[in-house]
């Protein structure tokens, strides 16, 4: 870093070529960032460099200077600096980018070092191709067919290792495809701080274990399955339900808490399969929780709703809207929300409102995180109700107040949005004599005494953005349809708005709410759907710095008030 | 510009029409006394030459093991997609457990198949083979669709060069009794 905060670019040779890359940044890094791939296993970018696997070798070297005088030494063949090469090659990982750093990754000395320890890597690596969960996005692999020397010398027999070990609750290991690459060793000891993993025996009877009496249970284990870079670690759930080639990536973020988890979520024909994180070093890094995973399952969950119903009865959504509007204007009305709308959601949500005025309360989902990707604040986008203006004040867990006006029938209708309203307070016999909208994705005590159901899609099933705890603004695409006959939630909002104001659905584009919204919001007046880029928008949140949110510090984040508190002295 | 085509007017010779005649009862009575060639078929069926590219099956090995572990690189090479696999993963009561993963179904599509043999072609393990059966009938789609089961029927037992699996199995008991590990 230099003095003005800014990482200092230094010149840097790679295969004859000059670039420029930060200083001290990892060389496999600095090789990757200009599109030269130096092949590796034991490095990843958030880990402790092992430098164990000896795949990164390169040949290096640096400009050569008079050892007496300290002054450059010529080449007067080319006018320039001579090349001092080390006679031996040295590993990319364990070097960082200084200033004239000379690398070769093309040589034959380079080639023929790959070559050796991809031999070594697959003299004892089980023909499992076939049945590993890996292949197709296995380094070993794919550096095997990059690198290796495309045939096998090795005649002895291969080890025998245990394979099917449960490691923990949600992580199975096959001890033969191990190739002692330590990453998951690492990622237990500095990332997930609970050192369970680690490699006992010798030579080729090394084998990865949990320490005795302990298993890999952490909620971060199935981070352990992702940077693995065979097909060792798998993940129980995953195992064996589909070739990852299938699979098709989606870029998503995970709806756990208000860290804004960046994911990738793979699908095939309409089926979600599993999520993955998704690297943004400015949010989780490459991590993300076991339990953040299994939120995909809701999707094909029994309690979905499916039909848009009156009175249970099912009807058509022309009819449901209808309805719902009589019963939003026998008002008055209250709506009850929450920080699991999108924001263009929550924007359409304050149309409606500023429509057919009425009281907006967001329920709040609090429970302690673990200070590091799960936070108290257990939905992804309370911000986006301030920010929309959706909300001025924090969500409540319980709904007191409306309670109150139920019972003294002050308040008539409520619309509820996704909220299961007896959790929060209010009993089902109150809500069964008040005039109900229910819009949610899954049944709940609240939905079966609901006068009008308007069932709504998952995260997974539309595309949208999400403001979390850093008011960073970050979008999630569709990865699969939503059941048959329903829309997205902003039509559904754009069909009510539509049958209140007396005029025809629109059926507004992200791009048509993000205009709408940048006309309306200041902090949003430059921002264009399209633009977001994909590692997120930081948004000015000073606006905000006053409210007492309830997350606590975690990976990438440390509270306002906190940090307003230490200022003063 | 028409091109006028003069026609002769016919030899008499041509006229008598003989020569027509006794030509063509020439070639008829050739033809009746050459060996037969036309099969009554379905009775008699023809001789299926080596490399015939038949229905696609799948087989068993020689101790009866199914060859197939899903690992559905014949699902991804398939041209026409005919072919659907549900993998699964082998209990560990069964005989075979060393091998984990095997299918729980494996459907083709009759109706799709185009005999192209590339799933034969891609297969790791040597389980999918096009065989000599070239007749498919049937009265609906559905059965058309043919599962694992009926598939296995098909394909019967092919011997087997490798016995991969038997000898990894070996290894793991040589392995277990205290062998190179």
């Amino acid at each position: 870093m230099s003095d003005n905060g800014q990482t200092k670019m230094v010149p840097i040779n790679i295969d004859g070529k000059d670039f420029e890359v930060p200083e001290g940044m990892n060389l496999v890094d600095a090789c990757e960032s200009v599109g030269v791939e130096v092949p590796h296993y034991c490095y990843h970018t958030h880990l402790s460099v092992s430098g164990n696997c000896r795949m990164c070798l390169v040949e290096m070297g640096t400009p050569m200077r008079d050892r007496a005088t300290g002054e450059p030494i010529m080449d007067d063949e080319t006018g320039k600096q001579k090349i001092g090469w080390m006679p031996k090659p040295a590993i990319a990982c364990a070097s960082k980018a200084a200033p004239g750093v000379h690398i070769k990754t093309q040589s034959e000395l380079t080639k023929s070092c790959r070559e050796g320890v991809m031999e070594f890597l697959l003299a004892n690596h089980p023909l499992d191709c076939p049945i590993c969960d890996q292949a197709g996005e296995c380094r070993l692999q794919e550096f095997a067919t990059d690198y290796g020397r495309g045939f096998s010398r090795y005649v002895e027999e291969k080890n025998v290792k245990p394979k099917r070990t449960v490691l923990g609750p949600r992580v199975t290991l096959d001890n033969e495809r191990c190739i002692l690459c330590s990453r998951c060793v690492r990622f237990c000891a500095e990332i997930d701080k609970n050192p369970v993993l680690g490699f006992t025996e010798r030579g080729s009877h090394s084998t990865l274990t949990c320490y005795p009496g302990t298993q890999l249970d952490s909620n971060y284990s199935l981070n352990t399955v992702d940077i693995c870079p065979v097909g060792a670690l798998t993940s129980t759930d995953f195992r064996f339900k589909m070739r990852v080639w299938f699979l098709k990536p989606t870029k998503s973020i995970c709806t756990e808490s208000s860290a804004g988890v960046n994911t990738e979520v793979w699908s095939r024909e309409g089926k979600l399969y599993r999520v993955t994180p998704r690297r943004n070093d400015e949010v989780n890094d490459s991590w993300m929780t076991d339990s953040g995973r299994m939120l995909y399952k809701m999707v094909e969950s029994e309690a979905r709703m499916q039909r848009f119903r009156i009175d249970g009865q099912v009807c058509t959504l022309g009819n449901a809207v209808l309805r719902a509007r009589e019963l939003i204007q026998l008002g008055p009305v209250a709506y009850v929300a929450s920080g699991h709308l999108s924001v263009e959601e929550q924007a359409m949500l304050r149309k409606l409102v500023e429509k057919e005025p009425g009281s907006v309360t967001f329920v709040g989902h609090t429970k302690e995180g673990d200070g590091r990707l799960i936070t108290n604040d257990r939905t992804p986008n309370v911000r986006g109700g301030l920010v929309t203006g959706l909300i001025k004040e924090l969500p409540v867990a319980e709904l007191d107040k409306l309670r109150r006006q139920l019972e003294s029938g002050e308040i008539k209708t409520v619309v509820c949005y996704g909220e299961d309203l007896t959790k929060a307070g209010i009993p089902s016999e109150l809500l069964k004599k008040a005039n109900l909208v229910y819009l949610g994705t899954h049944r709940n005590a609240t939905s079966d005494v609901a006068r009008v159901l308007l069932p709504t899609l998952t995260v997974f099933e539309k595309t949208g953005t999400f403001i979390n705890q850093q008011f960073r603004l970050q979008k999630f695409y569709q990865a699969v349809p939503g059941p048959a006959g329903l829309m997205p939630d902003v039509y559904i909002l754009d069909a009510l708005l539509a049958e209140c104001a007396g005029g025809a659905p629109c059926r507004p584009t992200l791009e048509q709410i993000w205009q709408d919204l940048a006309a309306k919001v200041d902090i949003l007046a430059e921002v264009k759907f399209n633009k977001i880029p994909e590692t997120g928008l930081l948004l000015d949140g000073s606006a905000y710095a006053g409210l007492p949110f309830c997350e606590g510090s975690g990976w990438h984040f440390e509270p306002q008030r906190e940090l307003a508190a230490t200022s003063k002295f | 510009m028409s091109k006028v085509v003069e026609r002769k007017p016919l030899t008499f010779l041509e006229k008598t029409y003989l020569p027509q005649i006794v030509g063509g009862l020439k070639i008829t009575l050739q033809n009746a006394f050459r060996p037969k060639v036309t099969l009554q078929y379905p009775e008699e069926r023809p001789p299926i030459p080596e490399g015939y590219r038949g229905v696609p099956t799948l087989v068993r090995d020689p101790n009866g093991r199914e060859k197939c572990v899903s690992c559905q690189l014949c699902e991804f090479v398939c041209p026409p997609k005919a072919i659907r696999i549900t993998p699964g993963e082998i209990p560990e009561e069964s005989e075979s457990v060393h091998v984990e993963k095997g299918p729980e179904d494996f459907e083709i599509n009759m109706l799709r198949c185009i005999y192209c043999g590339m799933c034969q072609e891609v297969c790791p393990e040597e389980a999918i083979f096009l065989q000599d059966i070239y007749s498919v009938v049937g009265t609906t789609r559905e059965e058309f669709v043919y599962h694992k089961q009926k598939l296995y029927e098909l394909g019967g037992t092919l011997p087997d060069e490798h016995y991969k699996w038997d000898k990894k199995k070996a290894a793991t008991e040589r392995a277990a009794a205290g062998g190179h590990h």
